[in-house]
């Protein structure tokens, strides 16, 4: 099947032209391009510029892409469309701007979707996210029936009401870059220009990568150990919390929000991955589910007892 | 006399909100303006995804002023007293006048309210109903403390009347109301300025916005069924489909696409529910072959190309899809035919409840109770257990893991791939029915037999383990389960004895040695509170069809209660004898007699039961009597044996007049003890057998 945007001007001709687009776009809108942040995350939300930074009072905007990891969703790179690894991208501003949804839909024009020739629907969809003790409303973007975007008021994070609210966008970057691009099978979508000397798709950068983490994810992935680092994750963020908030050597407030989430995500990841081998019962799902959002919790405490978060000294 | 047009324009609100909000908001602002003695002539609700609208016409321009007159404290009372009824009716010690009352001088204040202009009245009610609106679920948003369904962006409030519009002055939370609004989000952003509900209806559609969801769903349909007629073929109709469609469009285009070829082999229940769960497509069935060949999808504006790209993107959609939902199938039937019992054992991973173990253990529980429960309702055991074991296999499936929705549907098919027998496979999908009060009643034996171990095991379940439905609260359809098994038994006339030995004590024994807790005497009060249980149930499902409740009750005071087929009989044949005269009146005769023997045997101290003897009468009418009781006796109990309560009524009927002329002409307690104790037995007799066919003492008179 031909791109349905081909007869179309200014379309991006690569998945990483499509991302440099929004990249340029959030920017250009006022937000703070930053980085991914550099751990296994199940999605661009774990990044602590949205879970933490939507705490508490202070004024913030951020764009980033954010490698997601989802273990069970490995296909050995042969699905068109589902991976282990993939990238979402990721815009949060607090408070949420009036005009947030127009400026959504400026950055599907900014990356090639004609406005005249589609149909675009915001569709109700409620967002919660039971590791983070999180939930927000919004609806997922249609664009032609094909799901592109999460677009989420959040209301509540790790346990604490959102005040102000910030506004959260998700783009599933490899399908909107298919889609885009009118490619059917993700591994055959071009990565950089198709006319580039070294000319690379998709498939020449994650197949292999695909198969590998499919296989390690699904059988080999050594259980035990899995399950201790689960386990000293999480007696390392709670030890972590448990610390005075004034460090004895700098005498200064030192509350080690970030450190502690840092093991609350490592948690979370360690229970999708035992998750992927099949070790977790239906039954003992829910008390993992309970356990890793107890940790995001404690750090969302902690994070709006920071700088940060809001707090300010008497 | 003034018109008032409301708008409340949003972000996207959930299509199945829009109609419920609509109806709020008329509901919310008409009661606030009558209440406030602002009358009107009409009101309309509107919605659209982004907007709810009010129009209310014919309003007064101002409400009436008021009088009203409160009565105070006695003239001496506490200062205290005085001073907070002067508070309550907000007026001065002076504007008081003194009262002679029964009990002295009395205070009276009389309180005059004038009427207020109409502006300010729909501004507080308009506030007031903004802030308390009943969404099912509501947002903040940005830096405010407001809440509504996703972020609320303007107020539009006009009240027109000859004269011209004004806006009425309104703010909520920064938002000032205004007489503009917004057309369609892509094809008419601009600001639109209006001045009544007719210029805004007429405004609104030339900026490409249908206000009311009726017509977009009217339009929708008509434009649908017109497009497969053109065809050949026909749209699959499907209401709430159309309601939430028309939720998600401001201007419904109807487009109509293909099915790739390859798909059209998936049952056609596959290929609806995924194109109507995830897309939102309508199917277009080939009249012919019965089988799904088409969809049609309602886009929300015009483009240059009619619609071209949006039907490709679409399709696209569909294809991957649908390429998933042929995946499912395909693997799924590869399992079926090679092992279909590989899925129950599966299961044994899933809990039903953890205090009733896995699915797996219960699935075995049913498999037992169904083949007690066959030969009561006509089937083969063995099938009845090899159904019971097969029914719930296809919740390992991957076709029902992605839709719930198709359970025991998929089961059916799947049985059928495996070659099991007929009745097999239907009763995977039968099994779970009744749902509701208005789903269908399975027939099949096999599909009964099932249906009624898995509502039995589930009921005995949670009675054994102490989590029966309490209030409001039946988390586990427990009251759902029990209707469920009335129906298949009263629906099927099946008869059973529901405490007995072919349901609650095998359904218990299984579930107590799975729950290892209760005790033998625990077992029969389980029993019985669940026999009473079902005998509630009962009366609520007979009471619809208009059994009174104390007629049930002079049935279920009957031998053989857990009989419900043998309940229902008599109780109807009761219910219907008592709405004759006749009933009617031997009710009274047997009530008259009843009261008449119990006052006697109290006084007395003896049970007068036997003994009454023709050669003591006096009367005619008391021979009579005898004779008609003898008559009947002959009749009412052959009748009774075959359970012929009709027949057995009818013979009671006959005992109506000679009743009526005894008591009209015979003295009961008569002089001589031998008369007074024969006809005290005669009377005893009339008793006796009346309470053979049902106990009438529990009847209203």
């Amino acid at each position: 099947m031909t791109s349905v945007l081909s007869q179309e001007r200014n379309t991006p001709r690569s998945f990483q032209e499509i991302i440099l687009r929004l990249q340029a776009y959030w920017a250009e809108k006022g937000c703070a391009v930053m980085q991914p942040y550099d751990m296994e995350v199940g999605a661009g939300t774990f990044h602590p510029a949205t879970t933490l930074r939507s705490l508490g009072s202070k004024a913030w905007a951020a764009a980033y892409v954010q490698p997601s990891r989802r273990p069970t969703d490995g296909r050995y790179g042969e699905n068109p469309n589902r991976l282990q690894h993939y990238y979402q991208y990721q815009v949060l501003i607090k408070p949420s701007p009036p005009e947030l949804q127009e400026l959504y839909l400026g950055s599907l024009e900014a990356i090639g979707i004609n406005m005249d020739m589609h149909d675009i629907r915001f569709v109700e969809d409620d967002w919660e996210s039971p590791t983070l003790g999180a939930w927000g409303l919004g609806w997922e973007v249609w664009c032609d029936g094909m799901e592109v975007s999460q677009f989420t008021y959040f209301q509540q994070v790790g346990g604490h009401d959102c005040q102000p609210v910030s506004g959260e966008l998700t783009y599933g970057l490899e399908r909107l870059a298919m889609y885009v691009l009118g490619v059917d099978h993700v591994m055959d979508m071009p990565y950089n220009d198709p006319d580039a000397p070294i000319a690379l798709t998709y498939g020449d950068v994650f197949r292999q990568t695909e198969q590998e983490y499919s296989r390690w994810n699904f059988d080999v992935a050594n259980t035990d150990n899995l399950l201790q680092h689960f386990l000293d994750a999480e007696a390392e963020c709670k030890a972590i919390l448990e610390q005075e908030a004034v460090d004895p050597k700098t005498g200064k407030r030192i509350i080690m929000a970030h450190p502690a989430y840092d093991q609350a995500i490592k948690a979370s990841h360690l229970f999708n991955l035992l998750d992927a081998r099949g070790v977790i019962s239906v039954t003992e799902r829910q008390a993992y589910i309970g356990r890793v959002r107890a940790l995001s919790k404690a750090c969302a405490d902690a994070f709006v007892q920071t700088e940060a978060g809001g707090w300010a000294a008497e | 006399m003034p018109d008032l047009l409301i708008e409340l324009f949003s972000e996207e609100i959930p299509a199945r909100m829009q109609t419920r909000a609509a109806a709020d908001l008329k509901k919310l602002v008409t009661d606030g303006l009558v209440e406030a003695g602002l009358t009107y002539a009409s009101a309309g609700a509107f919605s659209t995804p982004r907007r709810l609208a009010l129009s209310v016409e014919g309003l007064l321009a101002e409400s009436p002023d008021t009088v009203e007159e409160r009565k105070g404290p006695k003239v001496g009372a506490p200062e205290k007293a005085l001073e907070g009824f002067l508070r309550g009716a907000g007026v001065s010690k002076d504007d008081l006048e003194i009262r002679d009352d029964k009990k002295g001088q009395v205070y009276y204040a009389t309180i005059k309210k004038p009427g207020r202009p109409a502006a300010e009245i729909i501004a507080e009610v308009l506030e007031a109903t903004i802030r308390k609106f009943p969404w099912p679920k509501s947002m903040r948003w940005g830096a405010g403390s407001l809440k509504w369904v996703r972020p609320l962006h303007s107020i539009l409030c006009v009240l027109s009347d000859e004269a011209g519009a004004t806006v009425v002055p309104l703010e909520v939370d920064g938002i000032a109301a205004g007489d503009e609004t917004r057309g369609h989000r892509f094809m008419a952003p601009d600001a639109i300025k209006v001045t009544s509900f007719d210029d805004y209806v007429v405004k609104l559609k030339a900026a490409k916005v249908v206000l009311s969801a009726e017509e977009r769903a009217e339009h929708i349909w008509a434009d649908a069924t017109n497009a497969a007629f053109a065809q050949g073929l026909e749209v699959v109709e499907d209401k709430g489909l159309l309601a939430e469609v028309a939720g998600l469009v401001e201007w419904p285009v109807v487009l109509m696409g293909d099915i790739a070829e390859d798909f059209l082999e998936l049952p056609p229940e596959v290929l609806q529910t995924s194109m109507k769960e995830h897309q939102k497509f309508f199917s277009v069935r080939d009249p012919k072959s019965g089988g799904i060949v088409k969809f049609v999808t309602v886009a929300n504006r015009e483009t240059a190309d009619n619609g071209a790209t949006i039907l490709a993107g679409n399709q696209k959609v569909l294809f991957a899809r649908l390429s998933d939902a042929k995946f499912f199938w395909e693997n799924d039937l590869r399992v079926a035919k090679s092992d279909i019992s590989q899925w129950t054992k599966a299961l044994e991973n899933v809990t039903f409840h953890n205090k009733l173990g896995s699915q797996t253990a219960r699935i075995e529980r049913i498999a037992q109770l169904a083949r007690e429960i066959a030969p009561v309702v006509g089937a083969d055991a063995d099938q009845a257990e090899q159904a019971a074991r097969v029914a719930k296999a296809d919740l390992s499936s991957e076709m029902v893991y992605e839709f719930p929705e198709l359970q025991g549907l998929m089961g059916r098919y799947y049985a059928e791939a495996a070659g099991l027998p007929k009745a097999v496979a239907a009763a995977c999908e039968a099994h779970y029915s009744p749902l509701g009060p208005s789903d269908t009643v399975p027939t099949e034996p096999v599909s009964v037999a099932v249906a009624m171990a898995d509502k039995l095991d589930t009921l005995t379940g949670f009675w054994a383990i102490d989590e029966k439905p309490t209030g409001s609260k039946d988390p586990f359809a427990l009251r759902r389960a029990a209707l469920g098994v009335i129906r298949l038994v009263l629906e099927n006339d099946v008869r059973i004895n529901l405490a007995g030995a072919n349901a609650f004590e095998p359904a218990f024994a299984a579930v107590n040695a799975a729950v290892a807790e209760a005790s033998e005497q625990e077992v029969s009060e389980v029993n019985a509170n669940l026999l009473s249980f079902f005998h509630d149930r009962l009366k609520t499902y007979l009471k619809d069809q208009g059994i009174r409740f104390d007629v049930i009750d002079a049935c279920l005071a009957m031998p053989g209660n857990d009989d419900l087929s043998l309940l229902v009989k008599r109780a109807t044949a009761l219910s219907d004898f008592l709405k004759t005269d006749d009933g009617e009146n031997l009710l009274q005769g047997f009530k008259r007699a009843a009261n008449i023997l119990a006052q006697a045997e109290e006084k007395d101290g003896v049970e007068y039961s036997y003994g009454a003897d023709v050669k003591y009468a006096e009367t005619d009418e008391e021979r009579a009597l005898f004779a008609a009781l003898d008559a009947a006796e002959k009749d009412i109990a052959p009748a009774m044996e075959k359970e012929d309560f009709v027949a057995a009524m009818g013979a009671m009927a006959s005992l109506r007049a000679p009743i009526d002329a005894f008591f009209e002409a015979v003295q009961v307690n008569a002089d001589s003890q031998v008369v007074r104790r024969n006809r005290l037995n005669l009377l005893s007799r009339i008793r006796t057998l009346c309470l053979s066919v049902a106990d009438l003492s529990k009847v209203e008179s």
